[in-house]
């Protein structure tokens, strides 16, 4: 199939697409669709979509809120700090422990990421003020962990709406504890996805990290000339760990992980690296802007999916540094070199030409893109469900091809692309997954791995493939059709 | 590094010594206990297996650690998906419908419709009119459900948005394009911060019976309206089906989701099986209802016998004696004689545990779940001889404990048997470790009991997300009291080999024949 003809068809599934919509709803959705070319000078994003606007009311969106970005996404993985979920039970009870932000800790005792603490509002506490339990709240959980180094207060929607003040309450019982005690109001109603609760995230950290006195000693760490941080790394299936590897095989000391498997006094000691490397651009740009401009930190972002991309971001890292750093990491290329082409030798025959549609979050739909590449499989859709102007931007320095890119796609449209454009796998998250193994499908979880993981790095990557493979090759996906129905 | 003959994931790859390293040289920036001071981390974590520490955390009023409940909407979800073509539609902000979306889809591996409006900041100041009007519009027009059923989120509550009046006001706009007039769209105000999902299950339930049925009250027609509660076991709806179908008399199943979540590979549909909305209209002209789950649906059933005048009442289908009254009940509403199939699957089931008692006899079990779950459950465990030490539930309402208590006095342990109304699974482990039990019953939560404190646990509840195709078996009827049976007298099976596997040292008693 010639280019021509996969952007024909893209562009007539979009057209095909819109006319279910009511019109004012089509008129909105047209603008999130679009078909981005490689490097195309005259696109503005890629496939000049817009993003990070209001979601249409009744259409299936996946995506999530402020309390998911803040809660589930920056804050919750802070392994040595209690995260209570502010308001009703829900919240707390469905994000627990789904996200697979790995750590090392006794939970329960020394650390808690796993575990939901909540304030269970009753009636009584949206009529008469919730600020009050919370305060109980905070003494309770002193009393009964007290080894945490720090509590956070994850607001559900009801704290903004009826007027409780819980920077008073933190600012009370951080004093009288002698704890860092960090309030984040990232109401669920906030914004139009999880991307501003990562936003409020990152200010609190500024506030109550950064600029306050932080409970915890960091005065026994001496900072080097190769301090680097790690930065919008959740750890997923042990992700950051993989990644860890190689900075420090490269020389680097890797003095902060933000914030799978992190501490409070990592994140204290972050003002004082040499460089901050950022790899989930969407959801901690701001601290990383943040540090530059108060620190004069330098923050890069880079991609260690696939070899290509984790080569090509090893030696952009490696040029920050002098020549040392440079040559081990060309030894540590040339190290790992021999596992990743005898893997790409095992499992590119068996992938090749295999077409993959992606929606993920606001990094991985570009990122990926290039580990699917490695194994000659070939992207041809993707999007993000709260991505902004600049990650469309960058989106079309990633993708190979013609490439249909839907924005904050919802479970109709979506299923309509994978009917028209008919890829061999379909790669996004747990709530589309089972839609599209009914139709026989090659599915993978790219929020969680899939129970799998690490992907990160030379290791995670040879996983990867191995998983990739696993899901389009496996046998059961040809038992769908029953031997007595008729061929067609 | 990875050889490429044998790539691992991460279960076995952090193992390496190359990692253990980078995870040793990490601790120099930690500030959790563990790196700084290992004897401390030891101490505490000693501590909290004490009466000391249990007498605090039983104690606690303000925080919750570890629930083992969830709230109203997603009771709502579940209702609305047991009913034919129905989308359920939460009107409030997008990301608690994310949140149930992904809750169930993570239980019972099939996918979850459900829409929201997706209200903003400016709902949040001027109300969610316009979000229901667009939202009810788009879903007609892009789903095309038979029907809508419309629930809350708590910061549509807190603001008070007044569900009818919006619905009605979503119609007039459209003027009949996508909404007509006569579109069923039944609501029910589902505040968060009241009671818990079951809460919810009934505030939708009774939304729909009451409001499909406005004006269609005719002649009373010899047929049983089963509703069967916030039932996660699709076997269990089948089992029930089952028993219903042998007495041969006419049944509406109110919320039926068994199709909705176990759907067959081939091709997919948003929607699958469930109540004809046909059959949900004329239910108000069934002779009686029986609702399976008395805490999950008193408000739906107060209606059903103070207004409607049905017979029927409550009956708890989980056990032998659960089962039986469930089975007299029908007898007594048909008129007609227990059929011959239903006495033989009794007859199966006896035998069956006259064959497994001495292994659950005396054992002591710690069980958690919603208060239905619990009676049906903890009478087959005393029905077996074994001892419910601890029955925990987080979301009882009013009358469950007393009711929990009367049925453990009729065991021969009743003193050493307790009821934790209230309680969270943080309790549960203090209880745990001070008044230890042989095994958990109970669903993925217990996980990290089980860890903890090294209580077996049987996976037995809502949700389990770790282990598969549990939800497919039923737990009621006969056929679903021979499951419990067999999961739990295997589990100890299990745990006796467990136990005796020690070579040279315990292995006399690993036996070939139990």
């Amino acid at each position: 199939m010639g280019p021509e003809t996969l952007e024909a068809k893209q562009k007539a599934a979009i057209e095909e697409i819109l006319k279910a919509y009511p019109e004012k709803a089509a008129k909105n959705r047209e603008k999130h669709l679009g078909v981005g070319s490689p490097n195309d000078e005259n696109q503005k994003t890629c496939g000049d979509v817009r993003s990070n606007k209001k979601t249409v009311p009744g259409v299936m969106s996946q995506r999530g809120c402020a309390y998911a970005g803040s809660k589930g996404v920056v804050w919750g993985p802070v392994k040595d700090m209690i995260h209570i979920s502010h308001g009703p039970i829900g919240c707390g009870q469905y994000s627990r422990a789904g996200r697979r932000n790995y750590y090392i800790g006794v939970t329960g005792v020394d650390t808690f990421v796993t575990m939901n603490f909540s304030t269970d509002f009753q009636e009584n506490n949206i009529v008469f003020g919730g600020d009050k339990k919370l305060g109980i709240a905070i003494d309770e959980i002193n009393d009964l962990f007290p080894l945490n180094n720090g509590i956070t207060v994850q607001s559900e929607c009801p704290i903004g709406l009826i007027g409780d003040d819980i920077g008073a309450v933190a600012k009370v019982k951080a004093k009288e504890l002698d704890k860092t005690i960090v309030p984040v109001n990232c109401e669920g109603f906030r914004g139009v996805s999880q991307s501003l609760g990562h936003h409020i995230a990152n200010d609190t950290v500024r506030d109550y990290v950064f600029d306050a006195k932080v409970n915890v000693n960091t005065s026994d760490v001496e900072a080097t000339e190769y301090d680097v941080a790690i930065i919008g790394d959740y750890n997923i299936g042990g992700d950051a760990w993989s990644s860890r590897i190689l900075l420090e095989e490269m020389g680097l000391r890797v003095v902060a992980q933000w914030s799978g498997d992190a501490t409070l006094k990592e994140m204290a000691l972050t003002p004082k690296v040499k460089l901050n490397l950022l790899h989930c651009y969407r959801s901690m740009n701001y601290i990383s802007r943040h540090m530059e401009k108060e620190y004069g930190i330098p923050w890069i972002e880079y991609n260690f999916f696939g070899p290509s991309q984790t080569i090509k971001s090893l030696r952009k890292i490696a040029a920050f540094f002098d020549e040392s750093i440079q040559a081990k990491c060309e030894e540590v290329i040339a190290k790992y070199q021999p596992m990743i082409d005898a893997v790409i030798a095992k499992y590119k025959p068996r992938l090749e030409g295999k077409q993959v549609m992606l929606f993920v979050g606001g990094l991985r739909p570009r990122h990926v893109i290039g580990a699917y590449e490695d194994l000659g499989m070939e992207v041809i859709g993707t999007g993000y469900e709260f991505a902004h102007d600049d990650d469309y931007k960058r989106t079309k320095e990633e993708i190979f091809r013609s490439t249909v890119i839907y924005d904050d796609v919802n479970e109709y449209e979506l299923e309509a692309f994978v009917k028209k454009l008919q890829p061999d796998l379909v790669a996004s998250g747990i709530k589309e997954k089972y839609v599209f193994q009914k139709m026989g499908l090659p599915y993978r979880q790219m929020h969680s791995w899939d129970y799998s993981g690490p992907y990160h790095g030379y290791d995670g990557f040879a996983i990867f493939a191995q998983d990739m493979d696993l899901a389009i090759n496996s046998p059961v996906w040809a038992h769908s059709k029953a031997p007595w129905e008729k061929e067609g | 590094m990875q050889e490429v003959e044998k790539i691992v994931n991460g279960k076995d790859l952090f193992k390496r010594p190359e990692y253990q390293e980078v995870l040793a040289n990490k601790k120099q920036f930690e500030s959790s206990m563990l790196a700084i001071n290992p004897d401390k981390v030891q101490e505490v974590a000693e501590w909290t297996k004490t009466w000391d520490y249990r007498e605090k955390n039983l104690a606690r009023e303000a925080i919750t650690v570890n629930p083992a409940k969830a709230c109203q909407p997603l009771g709502a979800v579940m209702v609305a998906l047991g009913f034919e073509g129905t989308m359920p539609y939460v009107h409030g902000s997008h990301g608690c419908v994310a949140y149930f979306r992904s809750y169930f889809t993570r239980h019972f591996k099939e996918p979850t419709p459900c829409v929201s409006d997706s209200m903003t900041e400016d709902a949040a100041v001027f109300g969610g009119l316009v979000n229901m009007k667009e939202g009810l519009k788009n879903c007609a027009a892009v789903y095309k459900p038979k029907m809508i059923a419309v629930s809350t989120t708590c910061m549509a509550e807190v603001i008070g948005d007044d569900l009818m009046a919006f619905i009605i006001a979503a119609k007039e706009e459209d003027k009949g394009e996508f909404l007509p007039a006569e579109y069923p769209i039944p609501y029910a105000h589902t505040p968060s911060f009241v009671g818990s999902h079951i809460t919810g299950y009934d505030n939708m339930m009774h939304g729909i019976m009451s409001q499909l049925t406005e004006g269609q009250k005719g002649e009373t027609k010899q047929r049983i309206n089963i509703i069967p509660g916030f039932e996660t076991y699709i076997g269990s709806l089948r089992s029930v089906k089952s028993i219903v179908e042998a007495f041969g008399t006419d049944y509406i199943m109110l919320g039926d989701h068994s199709d909705q979540w176990d759907m067959p590979a081939g091709q997919y549909e948003m929607f699958q099986g469930g109540t004809k909305l046909d059959d949900a209209k004329d239910c108000i002209n069934s002779s009686a209802t029986i609702s399976l789950q008395k805490y999950a649906t008193s408000k739906t059933m107060k209606m059903v016998e103070k207004r409607w005048k049905h017979k029927g009442g409550f009956s708890n289908p989980v056990g032998l004696k659960g089962t039986d009254e469930f089975v007299m009940k029908l007898a007594e509403l048909t008129g007609t004689e227990v059929p011959q199939k239903l006495k033989v699957e009794r007859g199966r089931l006896v035998d069956a545990m006259q064959d497994s008692y001495p292994y659950m006899h005396g054992k002591k079990f710690a069980i958690w779940g919603d208060p239905d779950f619990l009676l049906g459950v903890v009478s087959f465990l005393l029905e077996m001889g074994a001892e419910p030490t601890h029955v925990l539930c987080h979301n009882a309402p009013n009358g469950w404990e007393d009711e929990m208590r009367a049925l453990l006095d009729t065991s021969p342990a009743k003193d050493s048997l307790h009821v934790w109304a209230g309680k969270d699974l943080w309790a549960m482990r203090s209880l745990l470790f001070t008044e230890p039990v042989d095994f958990m019953i109970g669903n993925s939560y217990g996980k990290e009991l089980m860890r903890d404190t090294g209580t077996p646990l049987i996976y037995i509840g809502f949700p389990i997300f770790d282990r598969h195709h549990l939800h497919r078996y039923s737990i009621s009827g006969y056929d679903g009291a021979l499951n419990l049976l067999t999961w739990i007298t295997n589990k100890v099976l299990d745990q006796l080999d467990e136990d005796t596997k020690g070579i040279a040292t315990t292995d006399y008693f690993f036996d070939l024949v139990r």
